[in-house]
């Protein structure tokens, strides 16, 4: 069983009696410890999709399993017990608490789960130390740069120990050198066997992936693996001109 | 996430933004002192009413006075003679449910002197030895005037302390406890004794100031040669009691025997034609209502000085059968009085309740405003807390994103309006006792305004629920959000 199955899933909006379909029909499946990326054009619906993958939004039709659980006809309260449990999020933004310090916000979901203090602070350090994060544990967001703050959100994805990290646009507001170094930071997690879904407009990040799934106009235009097309195994870290 | 959690994150959110926090938390401040210096002001007024009531002697006292002759009842308006000793006699025997009966003759323009010091008491009375009773006087020197002193119609006094600070010099300014009891005063000219002295009577404000005051080291009096007290000394004892007067009232009142008053100053040229003091006796007969004081030159066998009393009280066995004993007292007035209804009642049921009406009205309006600076300062939070979730928008999504439930935003947003309010409460409390004590300082009147127990928890109370109200709307609205487009703001 996979980790994530998509079957028939449409997400449709009304704008003014006008039909959207933001994701058309669409079936996927994701295994636990893949890296794959999402990429599309803007308007694509790939957001879209992460959104529905993520537990954000409820697709309008269509059956949609994570971890064997259905979530397509869960309530508010189980898509947040889920969301806190089995999916780290990594936002392009970062979307750290500025109030907050970096520990905080790394235990933060922890809070939501309702961990010890103890329990809480153990786990954000360690989760601290796997981006080598823990010797800016005191610090606000504001203190660090991009990347720093990039790790610490990261962090905070992973301390959950969730099923998937979902990383939108994770190095768009970075430049190129760090965005690099996020995107290592990445491969490294998966090689330790995470399951990631980078999603992305940029193609050459999405190279980086083995696994590739193209969106055009809510359908999934190409679904390549690059380990099952013989392609060379490992990433491609060619990717000087990526800035925004 | 627990409510140890919520409420700290609470606290966080108020300290990182001090300078609004305060400025919403003054709305319910304000909220809070105006509600418990309103209830505290009203709780001073219903002290002192209660005090003034009992000065006055109760509810159970009734006065029965003059009234003028009904339009339908004129024609014997000769017949009437208002009330007499008669009455007085007829209450006692004829109606059990009054328990006491006081008459008083009061005299006006009377004038005490001694050794050159003059003073005119606000009441100079000639009454019964239960009086004391009735008016709830306390002697403090002496005694009271006894049936004796009364059926003899002795020229013997007791006074209350104004009538000692007027003629004597009052204690504060001598320094010493003065006793007037044995002395000799000229009042309108005949020489009367006095044989008892009342207490002072004062508010519990006015005893507690006046306490201060003794406790004071008496720096005037050691130095320089001592001021002469004529009118100074009247005036500084009447300025001490401003609101008080009740007390003054009751502090001017001078008692003699009915008999005296009758004989001695009752008589149309006040003096020489009042006869021995069997002669008083005999005017309890019932010859008594038909003569009138304006035949001053008739023989003093035949002359008999004007019966009417001036005002009679009667106290009553029951506050509950209050209803029941006037009508019974009316029953035998209406005997006395040849059916003419020239007289009526006054209770103090009819004062306390006009003064409880006050009080009551003035708690209700202040309570109104009050509940409406509340009020204000309720809109207040949910504003500044409305302002928060709108600048918190992205946060909020991110809180959801990361797996905060509609429960988790609600109770963070509710619990920091609610700390607002708590803190805001609280400062309330604080200052509205400040505020209180300046009241106090500033206007040292016998209303002293009271905070009680109650009405700081009704204040703080109400500040909470209105911390809760604010919250709600708020609340919903931030827990609401959803997290997509929330994180796509700003």
């Amino acid at each position: 069983m996979s980790l994530i199955e998509l079957r028939g899933v449409s997400k449709i909006y009304h704008l003014g009696g006008e039909e959207i379909r933001a994701l058309d029909d669409v079936d996927l499946d994701i295994e636990g410890g893949e890296f794959i990326s999402i990429i599309g054009p803007s308007g694509s619906g790939k957001s879209t999709l992460m959104h529905v993958l993520g537990c954000l939004d409820s697709p309008t039709k269509g059956s949609f399993k994570l971890d064997g659980t259905e979530i397509s006809t869960a309530s508010g309260r189980q898509l947040a017990r889920i969301r806190n449990e089995k999916i780290g999020f990594v936002f392009q933004f970062f979307n750290l608490l500025p109030k907050l310090s970096v520990l905080q916000n790394v235990e933060l979901p922890m809070v939501y789960a309702g961990a010890s203090a103890k329990e809480r602070r153990e786990r954000a350090m360690e989760a601290l130390h796997l981006v080598e994060m823990d010797n800016r544990a005191k610090h606000r967001p504001m203190q660090l740069s991009g990347g720093q703050q990039q790790r610490a959100a990261i962090a905070r994805a992973l301390v959950n120990n969730p099923k998937i990290v979902f990383a939108d646009e994770p190095t768009g507001n970075l430049d190129s050198h760090t965005g690099e170094t996020i995107l290592r930071l990445f491969h490294e997690l998966s090689r330790k066997g995470r399951t990631i879904a980078l999603v992305t407009h940029d193609p050459e990040i999405a190279a980086v992936t083995p696994r590739r799934i193209e969106i055009r106009d809510g359908k999934i235009a190409t679904n390549v693996d690059a380990r099952l097309a013989g392609a060379k195994e490992g990433p491609k870290f060619d990717i000087g001109t990526n800035a925004p | 996430m627990n409510w140890f959690n919520a409420v700290a994150v609470g606290l966080l959110e108020i300290l990182a933004n001090k300078f609004r926090s305060l400025l919403t938390m003054l709305g319910i401040i304000l909220g809070v002192c105006s509600l418990v210096a309103m209830s505290a002001l009203t709780k001073g007024m219903e002290n002192g009413m209660k005090e003034a009531l009992i000065a006055i002697g109760g509810l159970e006292k009734v006065r029965i006075e003059d009234q003028d002759i009904p339009v339908w009842q004129q024609h014997m308006a000769d017949q009437a003679v208002g009330n007499t000793m008669e009455d007085v006699y007829a209450l006692v025997h004829s109606a059990p449910l009054v328990t006491m009966v006081v008459p008083e003759m009061r005299s006006r323009n009377i004038t005490m002197t001694r050794g050159g010091k003059s003073f005119s008491p606000w009441n100079f009375i000639g009454t019964w030895p239960n009086a004391v009773e009735l008016n709830q006087h306390t002697v403090e020197f002496g005694r009271m005037f006894n049936d004796l002193d009364e059926e003899n119609a002795r020229n013997v006094c007791v006074v209350g302390t104004a009538v000692r600070d007027a003629l004597f010099g009052s204690p504060e300014q001598v320094g010493r406890v003065i006793d007037p009891v044995g002395e000799f005063v000229n009042i309108s000219s005949q020489r009367f004794k006095i044989i008892g002295m009342f207490e002072h009577y004062e508010s519990a404000q006015d005893k507690k100031v006046r306490q201060l005051e003794a406790e004071k080291p008496a720096e005037p009096k050691a130095s320089g040669p001592e001021r002469s007290r004529g009118y100074g000394s009247m005036s500084k004892g009447a300025s001490r009691s401003t609101g008080g007067f009740v007390f003054d009232l009751k502090n001017n009142t001078v008692y003699i025997p009915l008999n005296t008053m009758w004989l001695r100053f009752r008589a149309a040229s006040g003096t020489s034609s009042s006869g021995s003091s069997g002669y008083g006796g005999s005017s309890k007969s019932s010859s008594s209502s038909s003569s009138s004081s304006s035949t001053g030159t008739l023989g003093s066998t035949e002359f008999v000085p004007d019966p009417r009393l001036s005002t009679l009280s009667i106290k009553i066995a029951d506050i509950d059968k209050m209803d029941a004993a006037l009508q019974q007292a009316k029953n035998v007035l209406m005997h006395t009085h040849k059916g003419i209804e020239d007289f009526s009642f006054r209770t103090q049921e009819n004062w306390s309740e006009g003064i409880t009406q006050a009080i009551s009205n003035a708690r209700m309006s202040g309570g109104i405003i009050a509940a409406i600076s509340l009020l204000v300062g309720g809109i207040g939070i949910m504003n500044i807390m409305l302002a928060s979730i709108t600048e918190r928008v992205r946060e909020i999504g991110i809180r959801k994103a990361i797996g905060a439930t509609f429960s988790d935003v609600f109770t963070q947003i509710l619990v920091e309006s609610v700390v607002i309010a708590i803190i805001g409460g609280l400062a309330g409390l604080f200052t509205s006792n400040l505020l209180v004590k300046l009241l106090v300082a500033m206007s040292p009147s016998e209303n002293t305004p009271v905070i009680t127990v109650e009405s700081m928890v009704m204040a703080f109370a109400f500040s909470v629920g209105v911390g809760v109200l604010a919250g709600l709307f708020p609340a919903v609205k931030a827990a609401k959000l959803n997290p997509i487009e929330a994180l796509r703001y700003g």
